[in-house]
């Protein structure tokens, strides 16, 4: 299946990047996915325990199971105000 | 009911907002504008402005449940809560909370919450720019 992750901020920065499509297993959980782009940009890696993510628009931990066409949104800690 | 929830990239309208959440039956209105405040970074450069980003589409919905919430706590008869996106000079305005309840310590209370609320939680994030033209996200666990 795949997905379409969304980064934010600094993490769009460190990424270079503010949208990529994910190739995942069926069923993968939210972790996977996080784990499959850190690998591919280890430039994220220093953020991974500060990320939280949403899920087509509500926000989900890692255990949850993502399905095709999902759009996954990692959002670093937030600063507006 | 309708209440004025919106993300704009334009300046906010401070005077709009206020005509907004006035009603007769308030017996106040209490306003918080949060506004961009001067710094300097370790290099001693001053800052130029700050850069607002959001996911507008979930910091959309969460305004809109911001607003409910409050809603549930106190007995508020016009909202308005509005959030700048793109740079934003010195000393201007980001964020505004309007509210108009039957009782001042109602407005006092709800703006509070809906302020602290939304600086925790709205997916928007800011960026110091710098008077070299260099920029920061700002790590909002450094700026506690």
């Amino acid at each position: 299946m795949t997905i379409t992750v969304k980064l934010f901020a600094i993490l769009r920065d460190k990424a270079g990047v503010a949208e990529l499509p994910l190739e995942l297993p069926e069923r993968a959980t939210v972790a996977t996915a996080v784990e499959t782009l850190l690998a591919r940009h280890p430039s994220l890696r220093p953020f991974a325990n500060r990320i939280a993510c949403a899920v087509n628009l509500s926000r989900v931990t890692g255990e949850a199971e993502l399905k095709d066409q999902d759009e996954l949104a990692l959002l670093p800690p937030v600063s507006g105000g | 009911m309708t209440d004025w929830l919106e993300i704009l990239a334009t300046p906010l309208p401070v005077a709009r907002a206020i005509e907004f959440v006035s009603a007769t039956t308030a017996g106040g209105i209490a306003i918080f504008l949060g506004t961009t405040r001067d710094d300097a970074n370790e290099k001693g450069q001053p800052l130029a402005a700050l850069d607002y980003e959001a996911y507008a589409d979930l910091a959309s919905r969460q305004l809109t449940e911001l607003a409910h919430d409050a809603r549930q706590r106190w007995p508020i008869l016009k909202l308005a809560v509005l959030h700048r996106t793109g740079r934003v000079a010195l000393g201007e305005p980001s964020v505004l909370i309007a509210v108009s309840t039957p009782h001042r310590a109602e407005a006092f209370e709800a703006c509070r919450w809906l302020i602290d609320t939304l600086k925790a939680d709205l997916a928007v994030w800011k960026k110091e720019i710098w008077s070299d033209g260099t920029g920061t996200w700002v790590d909002p666990h450094a700026h506690i």
